[in-house]
């Protein structure tokens, strides 16, 4: 039965998501409990694979038995490994604490909603895992046909802002099928491994270069890297709750995590780093996204869309890793991409908990000083709010200072000092952001909107399902971070390819 | 906003015809993309799967897996749009048009009214209603019959003429939608209702992934036809053929369904009650 | 100049295949109009595809069915009588994705209308800021 977990991963969800939406015409109540053991099988499977590949190496699987380039194979590696189960524990911690808030957003639609959840986590964890690179298309493709619905539901203008992703996600999209298009006319080949082992021949192909450009364009576009980021703030601010606590931390990074692997194992290093001399273009490239995003935070007035331009500062950390070169910035990179995912998930479910509980001022927006008096209003959730926030600001022994200080000594190695400062302004910035809200939220009144109407107010917390799971990432937070030294020793060290310094 | 467009254009154009500089010639046989895996296909997919038509023997089998997830996309656009559109308590501002039959005229109920009882006299009609044709409604009610014949025989004939489950899904789903832009969407949806049509849109999914998981249970890979000769009782290469036939069945019910939904969901904006 | 004649004229379905690229690409960043914007994605999906398709094609070869079926065994199938049949396949699935994301885009497009009443961005634009 191990043998067959790299297929497990991705065939229950699937299986359960077209059950759930068949059975959620005839009983409503069962659709959660699918998802959930669904989603449980598939982290379990998920967990074994990373213990299969950490005893006995990478594992490839082939789909109908046809040994790659002829059929399609899966191909688990040290990189993939890590990036599913970060994938699936975020779905399922998620899944877990959205039920409530989804009963109330979409009474009479909860069957299609889980549907669209589990097919879009089915989305990414194939995009991970696969080893073929037109596979790779057809499961982004289904991870933003759900994300799109997912965000179309939401209130204000999330129709528009939906729309607008999917003008420049398709754009995006599309770049990458013509990239693999241009590779598949110079090399004869879809499948990763087969096409590095097939191009060092025709690196100085015109076709080649352009299929670079294109591809790492088209993912520029998918993972809102500025300034491309156009989409991102306002999708990400108008989608409902439950649907943007599960897309903003995994969409962004799974992207990423496709550059990295395009970038390392298909264009192997030698090319991307030595016959194309766009590194240091583009690491200055990401040093100005995270300036922008952080200084674009800085004006916001509305909690989510700060969180969100937070996010378009984290996509620069982790681009303008990969593009510094050497070891240190690519495991500062990945090792970011996992604990970004982790920090994400903490502030929006946050978020989200506190959207469920406080009424808005602004009609659908979560303003920042509607969070008046939070803090004896609503401890936990404030206190994994902070914690979460900490992790994003670099204090030790969260783990997002660990990945920060990869980044940091990459930079100083490679000897881009605008990246450092880059980084170092924009850990002031958070600092700044993050503290607004601690204020306003330690000192500021409960004013005119606390439910009780008295002017000390009783502590409203969250529902204990939404609760637990968020003190539970928390928590996580902090043990990655004391485990920091294993994940890179044991497990991002042999994701580097050679090649690298 | 015209000239930063244009300038884009011009750069993401001119990129494109730099690169054409180095590709190979149009038609040529010998080029990278026609050796390698290609050849290798039309070589050996009759000797390994028993079906000369080759690309429905690199869709349904040596790339199977792809194929799978793409009629999930289709299924998941199918979700998408009854997510997004789908209303279950119309509003009832609306006012309903009634035409009484013998006489003609036009009967306008306002909101809140009482409705004229379910009778031969009266019939409900849309609020962009033209009277009907008799030549139209006579004409496609003959030919739809022939046209889903044909669909079905494009889903079954895949393995030897160009076809399969996916075009004949959407000619299977086109006969539907012609009957309904005929006639009108409610007598469309009593003979195909929303319920019947939702679930085979998980059924024809649901027959794809299962016939890959029932290999898994008789321990080949997903999607591996050659275990399923055990349960048919012929050759691992005629099981590949026949497996090749249950998948693209699969998919033509899936197709015809989700074209069938979409059809129903767009064109009412979401109610049901009122089309084309 | 002989041979920038010959690149181009032995090259021309690419030349198309830009061109189409390039104006589906205009259409959806100039365009002020939802449903435009729509059909020049739909414009820069089918250009994409009939790139792929052009790439499929052979000089004499035809079309990728064994001619005489699964009882041949005669002669040895050569690679070079038959055009290529995997961008075809690559291309069903193109079309799938690209018929799929044009359903959800119209579903949102409806949406919209239902909320703002016009489907013209700068219109919308001026109704969201009121």
């Amino acid at each position: 039965m191990s043998q067959q977990f790299p297929a497990l991963i991705i065939i229950v969800p699937l299986l359960a998501a077209f059950f759930i939406f068949t059975v959620s015409w005839i009983n409503r109540k069962l659709c959660f409990p699918i998802a959930v053991l669904s989603l449980a099988i598939s982290l379990v499977s998920a967990m074994g694979l990373l213990g299969m590949v950490l005893s006995n190496g990478p594992v490839e699987y082939r789909m109908g038995g046809w040994p790659p380039p002829w059929g399609i194979p899966y191909y688990v590696d040290y990189l993939n490994a890590l990036v599913l189960v970060v994938v699936y524990a975020v779905a399922l911690i998620n899944l877990l604490a959205c039920r409530q808030s989804v009963r109330r957003e979409f009474p009479d639609k909860i069957g299609s909603f889980f549907t669209l959840y589990v097919l879009f986590v089915t989305g990414l964890g194939g995009m991970v895992v696969t080893g073929d690179a037109f596979n790779l298309y057809v499961l982004l493709e289904i991870a933003s046909l759900t994300g799109y619905a997912l965000i179309g539901m939401g209130k204000g203008d999330a129709a528009l802002s939906s729309l607008n992703y999917i003008f420049m996600g398709t754009i995006g999209a599309s770049f990458y099928l013509l990239g693999i298009g241009y590779l598949y006319l110079v090399t004869g080949s879809l499948n990763i491994a087969d096409i590095a082992s097939i191009l060092p021949g025709v690196y100085d192909s015109k076709v080649v270069l352009v299929a670079f450009i294109f591809c790492i364009t088209g993912l520029f576009l998918k993972m809102a890297f500025f300034p491309l980021h156009g989409w991102l703030p306002n999708a990400y601010t108008n989608a409902p709750s439950a649907a943007i606590s599960l897309i903003a931390p995994l969409t962004t990074k799974v992207m990423i995590y496709v550059m990295i692997r395009i970038v390392l194992y298909l264009f192997t290093p030698s090319f991307s780093f030595g016959a194309l001399h766009v590194g240091s273009v583009l690491v200055w490239l990401s040093a100005g996204a995270i300036v922008m995003g952080s200084l674009l935070a800085l004006g916001q007035k509305s909690l989510k869309r700060m969180l969100a331009y937070i996010i378009v500062a984290e996509v620069g950390y982790m681009t303008g890793g990969l593009w510094l070169g050497n070891t240190e910035g690519i495991t500062g990179a990945i090792l970011h991409l996992v604990n970004d995912a982790a920090m994400t998930l903490c502030v929006f479910l946050a978020a989200g908990t506190l959207m469920f509980k406080i009424k808005p001022s602004v009609a659908g927006e979560l303003q920042l000083d509607d969070l008046a008096g939070s803090f004896t209003k609503m401890p936990y959730t404030m206190a994994a709010f902070v914690m979460g926030a900490l992790s994003i600001i670099g204090v030790p022994p969260f783990c997002g200072f660990f990945s920060k200080w990869y980044l940091l000594s990459g930079a100083v190695t490679a000897g881009h000092y605008e990246f450092l400062a880059a980084l170092l302004f924009s850990s002031l910035v958070n600092v700044v952001l993050f503290f607004r809200i601690i204020e306003i939220g330690y000192y500021g009144k409960p004013g005119h909107r606390a439910e009780s109407g008295h002017s000390i107010a009783h502590m409203d917390e969250a529902p204990l399902d939404m609760l637990i799971p968020l003190l539970l990432v928390a928590a996580g937070l902090l043990a990655m971070g004391f485990y920091t030294d294993d994940i890179v020793t044991h497990v991002i060290r042999f994701a580097i390819p050679a090649g690298i310094v | 906003m015209k000239i930063i467009g244009f300038i884009i254009v011009l750069l993401c154009g001119g990129l494109l015809a730099y690169a054409t500089s180095d590709f190979p010639y149009w038609g040529d046989p010998a080029s990278p993309a026609s050796m390698h895996v290609s050849a290798y296909y039309i070589e050996n997919a009759v000797a390994d799967t028993s079906v000369p038509n080759i690309v429905t023997a690199v869709l349904a089998d040596y790339r199977g897996y792809d194929t799978m997830f793409e009629t999930a996309v289709i299924f998941s656009a199918a979700i998408a749009c009854f997510f997004l559109l789908r209303i279950f308590t119309p509003e009832s501002s609306q006012s309903k048009l009634y035409r009484h039959i013998p006489t003609g005229i036009t009967l306008r109920i306002a909101p809140g009214g009482k409705l004229p009882e379910k009778s031969d006299t009266f019939e409900r009609i849309d609020s962009s209603w033209v009277p009907h044709d008799l030549i139209i409604k006579t004409a496609c009610r003959l030919f739809i019959p022939f046209i889903q014949i044909f669909g079905l025989y494009v889903i079954a004939h895949g393995h030897h003429s160009p076809g399969g489950g996916f075009q004949g899904g959407v000619i299977l789903g086109a006969s539907i939608i012609l009957f309904a832009v005929s006639n009108d969407l409610r007598s469309t949806i009593s003979r195909m209702g929303e319920k019947i049509t939702a679930f085979l849109c998980s059924a024809g999914v649901f027959i794809y992934a299962g016939t890959g998981a029932l290999c898994i249970l008789l321990g080949a890979n997903f999607l591996d036809y050659g275990a399923l000769a055990s349960l048919m009782g012929v050759d691992p290469v005629s099981a590949r053929s026949h497996g090749i036939l249950i998948v693209e069945i699969g998919v033509g019910i899936t197709v015809m369904a989700v074209m069938v939904s979409l059809y129903y969901i767009l064109s009412s904006g979401g109610q049901l009650d009122e089309g084309l | 100049m002989h041979d920038l004649i010959l690149a181009i004229m032995s090259k021309y379905n690419y030349w198309i295949y830009i061109v189409l690229l390039m104006i589906g690409l205009y259409a959806m960043m100039v365009k002020k109009n939802l449903v435009k914007k729509i059909i020049g994605m739909n414009i820069l999906q089918t250009a994409i595809i009939l790139f792929y398709i052009s790439v499929s094609a052979k000089k004499d070869g035809t079309l990728p069915i064994i001619i005489h079926g699964p009882h041949a065994g005669h002669h040895p199938v050569r690679a070079a009588d038959y055009i290529n049949p995997l961008p075809h396949v690559l291309m069903l699935t193109a079309i799938v994705v690209a018929v799929a994301t044009l359903g959800v885009a119209l579903a949102l497009a409806i949406k919209v209308y239902q909320q703002y009443g016009t489907l013209d961005e700068d219109e919308i634009h001026t109704r969201i800021r009121k």
